[in-house]
């Protein structure tokens, strides 16, 4: 279905900001903001939810804790005790200190690792993916704000170009 | 201004009255003769043995590992708890003594304790002048209240070392002629080991810190009046300085002070071991004394994110402290090595619960409950984990002098919870009479507005 969008071309993050505020104040719906690099507090300005990447991220710990206790326990304890350097490998409690080292580190692997595979999941990247961005030049030194129009447009024209926009685009997608 | 509440004020009086009289019962009730001692521990074991769980444990494990403590203990420890049902000629003795050392071991892990929570302090206030940090400046006059403590701590500490010196107490073996002339190994130590020698350091180490808390307060007041930063930089270059000496200087504390109690045993990560004990302690007082002038609304433009940032470090400084713990304890354990390993076996058999609970406490309760981002600025948050922290790092410092001192005859009763009554309360009375002679927030740091605007 073909919709139309209303881009607007910003240079300065502080523009950007204000002029963000404005829209939303304005009760109109931002669809994507497009910026060379972080600006901070956008997403509190454009009311995105917060991230909840870094709860992914403790269950996935839990999960490589666990792997590691249970593969450890097998291995060590439960499969075949031997006596090595006389280690009590009677239960896994009795040498646990030896098992620590990898317990910490698989922990740390499944949470890093398993967690940018999920914002790579969540943010759709991948190798050979072609690039959204609508204009080169906001990768470089340009701002776009992207509004879906609905109701008066000639009004969200005057309201963007008063905002400090510097170039105003209407575009089918 | 601040401005001491009487409330206060009369409870850290209280606080010292109570705890005072805690001390004393405990120095009363210490035996004086061998046969009072074995009197005292027969009538525990009829009277209490089943009731008190502590008693009750400590026996069992002694009955259950008697022989191999008896082998692992055959070789030096003589400090050590010795075990097993056999009555040795000397064993009375070695009962006497440890049941001797108890309210002397109260005492200066108490004072140790509260003096470690100011040396802490001082470390991190430096640590933020050194680094010019943007965020802290807000807290300097709380973290500066705080290290007032070091001067009364350090002398009551000083006082207790001395008599250890002038043989009032059984707290250093090494200090006794007639066990060193029997110990080959401590007269090998001797060089270092040596009375004299160790109030010389004592007195440097505190001198030292002293030196830098009463500069630095005074550049940090007089920064005040000035009208250019020539103190502030002046303060700088003292906090740098500062920092280099106390790596030094802790660490051969730690040596000195801590390690002694164990002349046969050595570590060498012991130093940062202390330290990191000491730092997140220190860090976790700076949080409850600003939330609570906070709360009390003296702390007008200290907000979330100063407690969100003392939280964050409060979490990862306990990490750094496990990480050590862990790290002396694994290697120790791993390799096994007889004459390093004591240290953990009196550890692990008499003091199974505080030695192993001291880890949930400092490790566990805060990694779980300070990991959430929120809860870091919330203060009831903050303040439960940091009375838990605090605790646990009370035990932490307990772990290390008890076992080398008492030994199986150990017991959180009246003379330690009185010692820490009374220096808790004189850490209270003395910190913030100190809070109430300056301004809160200092008038003209080149940082104070950037703190005064922080968030995160």
């Amino acid at each position: 279905m073909a919709s139309k969008v209303i881009q607007a071309y910003y240079d300065d993050d502080d523009v950007l900001m204000h002029a963000v505020k404005k829209v939303k104040a304005a009760k109109h719906h931002i669809e994507e903001v497009y910026c060379p690099f972080p600006v901070h507090g956008l997403d509190k300005a454009m009311g995105l939810e917060p991230t909840r990447i870094a709860i992914t991220s403790f269950m996935y710990g839990c999960l490589g804790l666990t792997v590691a206790i249970v593969m450890m326990n097998y291995i060590m304890i439960t499969d075949w005790p031997q006596d090595i350097g006389g280690k009590p490998s009677f239960s896994y409690i009795e040498n646990m200190p030896a098992f620590v080292p990898i317990m910490f580190e698989m922990t740390v692997f499944f949470a890093a690792h398993l967690m940018v595979i999920t914002f790579y999941l969540r943010s759709r990247l991948w190798p050979f993916k072609k690039a959204e961005n609508p204009d080169v030049r906001s990768t470089d030194d340009h701002f776009i704000m992207e509004i879906e129009p609905h109701g008066d447009q000639a009004a969200l024209m005057e309201l963007l170009r008063e905002s400090g926009a510097v170039e105003i685009n209407q575009v089918e997608k | 201004m601040y401005t001491f509440s009487n409330r206060l004020k009369i409870g850290s009086v209280i606080l010292m009255a109570l705890g005072l009289m805690g001390l004393a019962i405990g120095f009363v009730s210490a035996p004086s003769t061998v046969d009072e001692a074995r009197a005292m521990v027969a009538a525990n074991d009829d009277g209490h043995g089943g009731g008190h769980d502590a008693a009750a444990e400590t026996h069992t494990a002694a009955g259950d590992h008697g022989a191999a403590a008896g082998t692992h203990e055959g070789g030096a420890e003589h400090d050590a708890a010795a075990m097993g049902d056999d009555h040795e000629t000397d064993h009375g003795e070695h009962l006497l003594h440890q049941l001797q050392n108890r309210p002397w071991a109260a005492v200066y892990i108490a004072a140790f304790f509260f003096f470690m929570l100011a040396l802490g302090t001082l470390a991190f206030y430096a640590v933020q002048r050194a680094a010019q940090a943007g965020w802290s400046p807000l807290l300097f006059r709380v973290m500066e209240g705080i290290t007032a403590y070091l001067v009364p701590g350090g002398i009551i500490l000083f006082m207790i070392l001395v008599l250890s010196v002038l043989h009032m107490n059984h707290l250093f073996v090494w200090m006794d002629a007639e066990t060193v002339a029997h110990d080959k190994l401590l007269q090998g130590k001797a060089g270092y080991l040596n009375p004299t020698f160790f109030l010389i350091r004592a007195a440097f180490f505190l001198g030292g810190w002293i030196l830098y808390r009463e500069v630095s307060r005074r550049l940090s007041l007089a920064q005040d009046k000035a009208d250019d930063n020539a103190n502030f930089k002046k303060n700088f270059r003292w906090s740098a300085g500062f920092l280099v000496f106390y790596l030094v200087t802790e660490s051969m504390m730690s040596w000195d002070w801590i390690m002694s109690v164990d002349p046969h045993w050595f570590s060498t990560l012991f130093g940062w071991y202390v330290f990191a004990s000491m730092f997140v302690s220190g860090i976790t007082t700076i949080a409850l004394v600003a939330i609570y002038l906070k709360s009390r609304g003296y702390l007008p433009d200290v907000n979330d994110s100063h407690i969100h940032d003392l939280a964050k470090f409060m979490f990862g400084i306990s990490i750094f402290w496990t990480y050590l713990w862990f790290g002396q304890f694994m290697l120790i354990w791993y390799a096994d090595i007889p004459e390093e390993v004591t240290y953990f076996v009196t550890r692990i058999e008499d003091f199974k619960l505080p030695f192993f609970g001291m880890v949930a406490m400092n490790f566990v309760f805060p990694l779980l409950v300070l990991m959430n981002s929120d809860y870091k600025r919330v203060n009831w948050f903050v303040v439960m984990t940091g009375i838990v922290v605090l605790l646990g790092h009370y035990l932490d410092v307990y772990l290390m002098i008890t076992p080398a001192t008492v030994g199986d005859q150990w017991y959180i009763g009246l003379p330690e919870i009185g010692g820490i009554l009374f220096f808790g309360g004189a850490f209270i009375f003395w910190v913030f009479r100190a809070l109430s002679k300056a301004p809160l927030q200092s008038a003209r740091n080149p940082f104070i507005e950037e703190s005064r605007q922080f968030h995160y």
